[in-house]
């Protein structure tokens, strides 16, 4: 059964995530984008993990593809105004995407025996309370680190789009 | 075993679902009621008894309309748009705790149709989520003023999400969990997590009304400005579907309400009824204790509907970005505090 499930939750992903790539509507393709989340979402509810499952919704298909949507939306792309893409982006985008699978499988190499002490301990590793406190007691400083980041992020979006204000500010004042 | 469980858990869901439809339908006729009332009408009552069979009436006119297909070129999305949006109004009420238990036969029937670890997080995924039907909708409408006010009804729920969350953050500080059937089961008695949390209560009642597009936040639907806003194109139950999904989700909102602030189906003396009267008369007398909190709730918001007009939008994202926020995250610092110097 579970066997089935995950089968079909492959192909629905790796289905959605090619013709994300290849429809030329970028509306769709966005849509596309959010069924493979979904999908996603799902093969996290098979590994029982439902926390990551429910905030992977919540923040990829919650909030960054309504965000993505609202501004294809609004710009209102359309296929024929799509540029050509050069082949040297292409490959250079191939290999980025490989070397990320790369960084992606070492990690997961190096993940899985802490996940397997976690097992045999007896302990609900899926738990929130076991995810925070492991947050929090072992990895507390990239923890905080990844939340300045973020940090930044934010104040360097609000500065992008407080520039034209500023410089219309000093203007005045000169 | 097994089987039982599955047959048990199924009529849980059905019996939900049925609930869930039932009160949005009837939802729509006390809405037109209390406007009524407020407005010093009488309101619809010629179908049955005191106009008990509006809503059927409602509904047989909007299946028997003639269905209307506007020149887009998404012919696909424009159908699926009112779908998700009532899929995902019913999805929420899966966790809802609708009671503590019953005994039928010897098992103990839990009613709620489930209960997941993160149940409060749930909610928030299905809300979220629940805007795709309005974009899309909106978008595939092929027109300008249903695309504003997809646009618009999205920025709106991502705003108020935001608020809304920080707010029951601190709850879950107070209660450690996030599974709605234990922060249930927390407030026995008059042991109610508004008396506590009356700030956050407060703030996430703003923002349910937000999420749900509700006057006085209901500017995805603003006809003065907007025409009919994202549902301008639809018509027949298309649209029906559209407007039944915000009656389901304001039913669902309002049991979210009552059962994270207003103790769900406790009241005081459960106990003592439960211990000299029974388990099952006790839970009986909760189920309807929750259902009365639901119909407050649902009250209050067409009360607020018919008492203040509608805000504009710059006064809304301010409302809720530079007000309703910092709130929430002061909320979140004197919870954390008090609870330091009272554990």
């Amino acid at each position: 059964m579970g066997e089935i499930i995950f089968y079909f939750l492959a192909a629905i992903t790796l289905g959605t995530a090619f013709l994300t790539v290849l429809s030329r509507n970028p509306i769709h393709s966005a849509i596309y984008l959010v069924i493979c989340f979904f999908s996603i979402a799902g093969h996290y509810l098979l590994l029982n993990a439902q926390f990551l499952a429910i905030v992977h919704i919540i923040v990829y298909s919650g909030a960054i593809m309504i965000l993505m949507l609202f501004t294809i939306m609004l710009m209102n792309l359309h296929a024929n105004l799509e540029k050509y893409k050069p082949t040297m982006i292409n490959l250079g985008a191939t290999v980025g995407f490989c070397l990320l699978g790369l960084i992606l499988i070492s990690g997961l190499m190096h993940t899985k025996p802490v996940v397997e002490s976690y097992y045999y301990g007896g302990e609900d590793f899926q738990s929130i309370n076991v995810l925070g406190q492991v947050l929090m007691n072992d990895y507390v400083v990239p923890f905080e680190f990844v939340s300045v980041l973020l940090l930044v992020a934010m104040i360097g979006a609000v500065l992008i789009s407080k520039k034209d204000t500023v410089k219309k500010d000093t203007i005045k004042k000169a | 075993m097994d089987q039982a469980i599955i047959i048990e858990k199924g009529i849980v869901i059905v019996a939900v679902f049925a609930i869930t439809m039932l009160m949005a339908m009837y939802a729509t006729l006390a809405e037109r009621k209390i406007a009524a009332w407020l407005q010093d009408r009488i309101g619809p009552n010629r179908a049955g008894f005191g106009g008990i069979l509006q809503p059927l009436a409602d509904g047989l006119k909007l299946f028997s309309k003639e269905e209307f297909m506007p020149d887009t070129p998404n012919k696909f999305l424009f159908l699926v748009g009112p779908a998700i949006s009532m899929s995902m109004a019913l999805m929420t009420s899966a966790v809802i705790p609708w009671g503590d238990k019953l005994i039928v036969g010897g098992r103990e029937v839990i009613l709620q149709a489930t209960d997941i670890n993160a149940a409060l997080l749930y909610v928030f995924a299905v809300l979220s989520v629940g805007v795709y039907g309005i974009m899309i909708g909106g978008w595939a409408s092929n027109n300008k003023y249903s695309l504003m006010s997809a646009m618009r009804a999205a920025s709106q729920m991502i705003s108020y999400e935001v608020a809304m969350g920080l707010s029951v953050i601190a709850l879950i500080m107070m209660s450690g969990t996030l599974s709605l059937k234990e922060i249930a089961l927390q407030q026995q008695g008059m042991n109610w997590n508004v008396f506590y949390q009356p700030l956050g209560f407060i703030i996430f009642l703003v923002c349910s009304f937000a999420e749900t597009n509700r006057t006085p936040f209901d500017l995805a639907e603003c006809e003065a400005e907007l025409i009919g806003g994202y549902h301008t194109e639809y018509s027949s139950m298309r649209m029906g579907f559209y407007l039944f999904a915000e009656y389901a989700s304001m039913f669902i909102s309002s049991a979210i309400l009552a059962v994270l602030y207003f103790g769900a189906y406790n009241y005081p003396g459960m106990e003592w009824m439960a211990q000299n009267v029974g388990v099952n008369v006790a839970n009986g007398i909760g189920i309807g204790v929750l259902f009365l909190k639901i119909f407050f709730f649902i009250f209050f918001y067409m009360w607020v509907r018919w008492t203040i007009p509608r805000f504009r939008y710059d006064q809304l994202m301010h409302l809720g970005w530079k007000i309703l926020i910092p709130l929430a995250i002061v909320n979140i610092i004197i919870t954390g505090v008090v609870i330091l110097l009272f554990q």
